[in-house]
């Protein structure tokens, strides 16, 4: 695994192909999915030309296990984010099926995204299981399986809305949490409301449509007009035809964003890792404290905390000093046990937050630059729009003209 | 004007929707052989549309400036007494209550057309006219349906586009440095909505009301054509039955006479006028249409400026201008 380190620039990887399978599932049924080729190529220093090391064919539920795998193993990172499941935020020309070759397509693209930005994540790249899911076909599963990581996952991560009163979290990830929320919420809406303008801008385009069919109807009663009227009809007819391509495009903002939607929630789920971590030491030290105190009242013979074994000795009669003696020395060796722990969380908490703040930077950087990509290219997909627009009126004005 | 039954070279008078309602049917009575230009609609839905707003007064102005000078441009029409009145005179109502009814000839013999006789056949080059404007009539009716439907689509895409910009504002209220491309991105989408808006205004107020009056001025063409028809039965029903009674032979009694030569007359003027008509019909869709493509045009052009405008905002690089978020 030397090599991982400069793994980017050793290797290309690429999802270069999507192909339709049909299998006899668990339950002898017929089960449809598609499967997509990954290939790796190593690139050699010399002459710059790259050669194909590794090409194996993964579907989506693979690519879904290798990021559980690598949300349970690396919690402190903000983890890439897979292309949706289902097609979401469409509107109505756009075809929610799953099977629709335009949404393989952008699935393709969105999986090989994916690899990439797993690829070139300094941490991550040099995961094994990773590198195996790029260069061994059979058996990567059970692989992955054998590693145990579902055991390890911690399924308090899955509850999103449950509370957990934390004291003393770091102020950062809480801010950082809620603007993942209201980042979540935002970017939604701008996903809902642009569905809505693309169908909307879909309609006003195809209605021009209808101009071509009338002024050709209407050019065979003229004389002088006709010819005027018949060309500029087919201008109408290319200006509506041309809002296919152009919302064709618009699909990639939107992708982009969907990207960063989902990002979203993996910098909610290392906030909230950061949160249980907290919860935990706070719980653990509350109880370290609690067994200190009964430590301390069964010493001296003062009952000022609540206690089980309080109660049964009120009711069922007073203990032997044997008895009590033995109590105390489980409490001080829990207790022992208990300050090591304390110190290890602590210790672990206090990495876990600096390492987590330093991706979390890193992903920050990262947002920014991509974010303001997909804006620029927005800008220049309407400013191609706009050009095309003017195009075609200006040359329907000059067949009016000759009317 | 410099015409000679002007006393003055300048006349300034005020008139009222229902004065210009009074000339139409004055002319109409007067020259029923000539196409009279329409007026635009004169009911109007209360409560569907504001009688006194701006937009609609404005529209309105434009269609009475345009019949005003289809007529001043016809060569008969311009010089009828009627017209002069209405532009001259200080006192309108006195003089419509005088009821005076100046018919030229044509126009009297031709109100005394009694309407019983039916036509048998149209002569080709009517027949030709009457199909023309049939189609043509047909034709405008779907484009009018057309660009309202556009106006419709359009509009319902500036309610989702007005709905569009602001979330771009809510998003640059969480970032750092995404706050300016965003809010940039939020102004722009707001311009291109007003660049709309202004569109579909234009569409509404100059393209519709030229659609419609067309429409009009095909129907009321439709009318005079029919009553040529009944000039020209009356005088082929007058003439058979000449032709049966021997006795007139071979002279030809001044009242078939009278007949031909109204009919020949009505013709005549009827021809003239259709040529007139397609000739500035031409014009006025060439005007029309080219119009239509010019706003389209701007509309681009103002959205393709905003768009182009905010490039190098996007592009700046924020040297740790904000806090890295």
């Amino acid at each position: 695994m030397t090599e991982n380190n400069f793994w980017l620039k050793k290797m290309e990887i690429s999802v270069s192909e999507a192909e339709k399978r049909t299998v006899r599932n668990a339950m002898n049924m017929q089960e449809t999915y598609t499967a997509y080729l990954i290939e790796t190529r190593s690139v050699e220093h010399t002459d710059g030309q790259s050669v194909l090391t590794d090409s194996l064919w993964r579907r989506y539920s693979e690519f879904e296990l290798l990021r559980n795998y690598l949300l349970v193993y690396y919690p402190h990172i903000v983890v890439p984010p897979l292309p949706e499941k289902r097609a979401e935020f469409v509107w109505h020309k756009l075809s929610a099926d799953n099977m629709d070759p335009d949404f393989v397509e952008r699935r393709r693209i969105g999986l090989e995204n994916f690899l990439l930005r797993v690829a070139s994540h300094p941490i991550l790249c040099r995961d094994k299981i990773f590198y195996l899911f790029l260069t061994q076909e059979g058996n990567w599963k059970e692989t992955v399986n054998e590693t145990g990581f579902q055991l390890k996952a911690d399924s308090r991560l899955k509850a999103l809305n449950a509370t957990f009163r934390v004291k003393n979290p770091d102020k950062r990830f809480t801010d950082l949490k809620h603007y993942s929320d209201e980042l979540q919420s935002v970017i939604s809406h701008l996903l809902r409301v642009r569905a809505r303008v693309a169908d909307r801008l879909y309609g006003v385009y195809k209605v021009h449509g209808n101009y071509g069919r009338v002024f050709s109807e209407w050019s065979a009663i003229e004389k002088e007009m006709g010819d005027g009227l018949q060309s500029a009809g087919h201008h109408m007819d290319v200006y509506a035809s041309s809002i296919d391509d152009i919302l064709e495009d618009e699909e990639h903002y939107a992708d982009q964003l969907k990207e960063y939607l989902f990002y979203a929630e993996a910098l909610r789920a290392v906030c909230r890792k950061h949160e249980l971590m907290q919860y935990d030491l706070e719980m653990a030290a509350q109880d370290l404290a609690s067994k200190k105190q009964q430590c301390e009242e069964l010493a001296t013979g003062t009952v000022r905390t609540f206690s089980l074994k309080g109660m049964t000795t009120k009711l069922f009669g007073q203990e032997t000093p044997e008895q009590r003696e033995a109590r105390i020395k489980v409490l001080e060796e829990q207790i022992n046990e208990g300050e090591q722990q304390l110190k290890s969380k602590n210790l672990e908490g206090r990495e876990f937050v600096k390492n987590a703040w330093a991706d979390i930077e890193r992903f920050k950087e990262q947002k920014n630059r991509d974010l303001k990509e997909a804006l620029i290219s927005y800008a220049v997909m309407q400013i191609s729009m706009c050009k095309k627009g003017i195009q075609v009126w200006t040359n329907a004005k000059e067949c009016f003209s000759k009317m | 004007s410099s015409r000679a039954e002007f006393d003055l070279p300048e006349y300034s008078v005020r008139r009222r929707y229902q004065d210009f309602d009074w000339l139409r049917n004055k002319l109409e009575e007067s020259q029923p052989t000539h196409l009279i230009p329409p007026l635009p609609e004169k009911f109007v839905v209360k409560g569907v549309v504001d009688r006194f707003s701006e937009e609609f007064v404005e529209t309105r102005r434009k269609a009475l400036d345009k019949f005003l000078k289809r007529i001043t441009d016809h060569p008969v029409l311009s010089f009828n007494e009627h017209f002069n009145v209405f532009l001259t005179a200080k006192d309108l109502n006195a003089y419509k209550k005088q009821g005076i009814t100046l018919l030229t000839r044509v126009g009297e013999s031709v109100k005394h057309v009694t309407s019983g006789y039916k036509l048998r056949s149209r002569p080709l080059e009517f027949a030709a006219i009457g199909e023309y404007l049939d189609t043509f009539a047909l034709k405008l009716g779907t484009i009018d349906r057309i660009a309202q439907r556009i106006i419709k689509e359009e509009i319902e895409y500036l309610v989702e586009l007005r709905e569009y910009g602001p979330v771009y504002s809510t998003w640059s209220a969480l970032e750092g440095e995404l706050a300016e491309p965003l809010e940039g991105v939020s102004a722009c989408i707001g311009n291109c909505s007003t660049a709309l808006e202004e569109l579909t205004d234009d569409m509404t107020e100059d393209f519709l009301p030229v659609l419609r009056e067309y429409i009009l001025y095909a129907d009321s063409m439709k009318s005079v054509l029919k009553k040529r028809d009944q000039v020209q039965a009356e005088y082929e029903a007058k003439l058979e039955a000449v032709a049966l009674r021997k006795e007139d032979r071979p002279k030809v009694p001044t009242d078939v006479e009278k007949c031909q030569d109204r009919m020949e007359c009505f013709n005549a003027d009827l021809k003239a006028d259709m040529e007139r008509w397609q000739n500035n019909k031409r014009q006025d869709f060439r005007q029309l249409l080219m119009g239509m493509a010019d706003k389209n045009i701007q509309y681009y052009e103002k959205c393709l400026m905003a768009w182009e405008s905010i490039i190098p905002l996007l592009q700046e690089k924020q040297e740790n201008k904000w806090q890295v978020h």
